[in-house]
């Protein structure tokens, strides 16, 4: 019987199968950030148990308040940075060298297709872009993550999504995803694993696979997943040129994960993109999607352009090129956070810093920050945010708050109109 | 082993997320103690009062899609020290299913028929949960009774006290 991608990855890293349904893998890289580790920290101390099981496969940020804001986010940064000297962990980055840890990671070239990875963040799923198996857990299946390099699992039922047809001008990954999420709704697939294949998927970069990938968790999925090929192979070349001949050695290589022809999936469903227009959130769940055009007019008093959903450097370029020449609204605050110092640089680089600053947006450092209402951007009651984030629940951005999720496209017109509108207007 | 059930905080809900349960500015916090204040602050559900309704709970009762959202174990945390320790709803989201167990807590799923009538039972109703025989006995103005299954390896997890004791002894 045939495999899928993520069944083959289990199986070759099984440690464990304590009953039929469930699964304990052996990990290839655990990650951690500020906020949901040093709890871990603690408690592992506590219990005389102050270990990590392979400093190599820790990957560390400060990220989500950065530069830390009060007494109690120095603290958590404190924790994790005399943790990570402690245990000599190497890929440990603090300020000047930090960033949003579903950008920065892949950067790095951390993510290899058939890994398996963990990480105490909901939207590790990003990293199924690069052909592993990436899961958001919790602090206690961290904890054991740092101590014994293993995490529990069910063993994953697939669903295959067949991307087809042609993007529209202004239709980008985001309004892909938001618009599965939608036939998906919240919990269509808990539990499942979602493999994301077909002539859209293929055609699309690192970042564009990366952003499909980042929201499959807010359709309940455990991971989104795309097959590694060769743009896969192209974005890790800096990282595997040693370990393979030519790009087309590494590509053929990385084919051995590709799910077989005869694998069984619970479900399969195919879209045509070709009609899809830009998509937009309304109301308090990921899966309330419609039409921008639906909502024009809206107006909003921010304008967010960040994350790891759409903080990477082609989410800047497309803003950017709506920018341009233009001036913001004056109702609107215009907030960009380069996901990375690397983004940012070469945004620097390629003038588009000057673009959003010339146009009225205030450029800040890269931070998680008020993608979850905890820093550099948080909304005062009844504000609304127009944001490339990827949470709409209520409160997320700040207390009373609404928040419309769109594409760094959708998000520039919005910030130019000063309303909701059709990106598709300013290009 | 630890006693599962109390008395019942209903919320007539689906898809209730981990940020209603905890907003995120509180996950600033070093211990899961000073969570406990701020237990369900954001949740958007008419009539529901924390501070009023959550004290006494030792079980909440919900609709579909518990927990979904963010992995913050903060959720799961703010339930423990607010002494409530099982979760019954129509179904989780993945990750607050584990951190439960994980935890050593009861995350309990039934069938939409079951919560209505737990939901209809009327006045204050009281739960109490047998593991081992995995029946739910349910007490308010009338009485039911209910049987559930728990995956084996949660079940595991919850008898061993939560996966770093199981994990611990095994890996």
């Amino acid at each position: 019987m045939g495999q899928t991608i993520v069944e083959k990855i289990f199986a070759a890293h099984r440690r464990d199968t304590p009953t039929p349904e469930n699964i304990i893998l052996d990990l290839d890289v655990v990650m951690c950030h500020e906020i949901t580790t040093p709890i871990a920290i603690t408690d592992l101390e506590s219990r005389g148990m102050d270990r990590v099981f392979d400093p190599d496969k820790i990957k560390a940020v400060i990220d989500h308040v950065t530069p830390a804001k009060d007494s109690k986010t120095a603290t958590q940064g404190k924790i994790l940075r005399d943790w990570a000297r402690r245990h000599k962990i190497r890929d440990f980055f603090d300020i000047g060298a930090n960033g949003v840890c579903h950008a920065l990671f892949p950067e790095k070239g951390f993510i290899r297709p058939g890994y398996t990875v963990i990480m105490g963040d909901s939207h590790t799923c990003t990293h199924g872009a690069f052909g592993a198996f990436a899961a958001g857990v919790g602090t206690t299946d961290l904890e054991v993550g740092i101590l014994k390099g293993v995490c529990s699992f069910r063993l994953p039922k697939s669903m295959r999504i067949n991307l087809t047809g042609n993007l529209s001008a202004g239709v980008v990954a985001k309004d892909v995803i938001l618009h599965i999420i939608k036939e998906l709704t919240v919990n269509g697939a808990t539990d499942r694993v979602i493999e994301f294949v077909g002539p859209v998927v293929a055609a699309m970069s690192m970042e564009a696979r990366m952003t499909l990938c980042n929201m499959a968790i807010e359709a309940g999925a455990t991971c989104g997943i795309c097959l590694p090929d060769r743009v896969t192979a192209e974005y890790l070349w800096p990282f595997i040129k040693d370990e393979y001949e030519s790009l087309e050695v590494a590509t053929t290589h990385f084919k051995k994960w590709h799910s077989d022809p005869d694998a069984i999936y619970e479900k399969e469903l195919s879209f045509d993109v070709s009609g899809l227009v830009p998509q937009v959130t309304y109301g308090y769940k990921p899966d309330e999607v419609k039409d921008i055009t639906d909502m024009e007019g809206t107006p909003v008093d921010q304008v967010y352009i960040g994350s790891c959903t759409n903080g990477r450097i082609e989410d800047l370029r497309a803003a950017a090129g709506i920018l341009k020449n233009r001036r913001i609204s004056p109702q609107v605050r215009g907030i960009l956070s380069p996901a990375t110092p690397k983004v940012y640089s070469q945004a620097l680089e390629e003038g588009i810093i000057k673009i959003f600053l010339e146009a009225g947006f205030c450029v800040t450092n890269p931070t998680c920050g008020a993608c979850l209402g905890m820093s550099n951007g948080v909304l005062a009651e009844g504000e609304i945010c127009a944001s490339t984030t990827n949470r709409n629940f209520n409160g997320r951005m700040g207390k009373g708050g609404i928040v419309h999720l769109m594409s760094p496209l959708a998000a520039a017109a919005a910030a130019v109109a000063g309303h909701i509108t059709d990106p598709r207007k300013y290009q | 082993m630890k006693e599962f059930g109390g008395k019942v905080l209903f919320l007539d809900r689906s898809d209730i997320n981990t940020d209603e349960i905890i907003p995120a500015k509180y996950l600033t916090e070093n211990t899961k103690m000073a969570l406990q204040p701020f237990i369900l602050e954001d949740l958007k559900l008419g009539g529901f009062d924390p501070a009023r309704d959550v004290a006494g709970k030792g079980v909440v009762v919900s609709r579909a899609n518990f927990g979904c959202g963010s992995s913050r174990e903060h959720a799961v945390w703010v339930f423990e020290v607010n002494e409530i320790n099982t979760v019954i709803a129509e179904s989780f989201a993945r990750i607050f299913r584990q951190n439960m167990h994980n935890c050593g807590m009861l995350a309990i799923e039934l069938p939409a028929a079951d919560l209505d009538r737990l939901f209809g039972l009327g006045g204050e109703v009281e739960i109490a949960v047998d593991l081992a025989a995995g029946r739910i006995k349910a007490k308010g103005e009338r009485e039911a009774e209910f049987s559930f299954t728990l995956n084996e390896f949660d079940r595991q997890l919850v008898e061993a006290g939560g996966w770093l004791a199981y994990a611990d002894k095994k890996y």
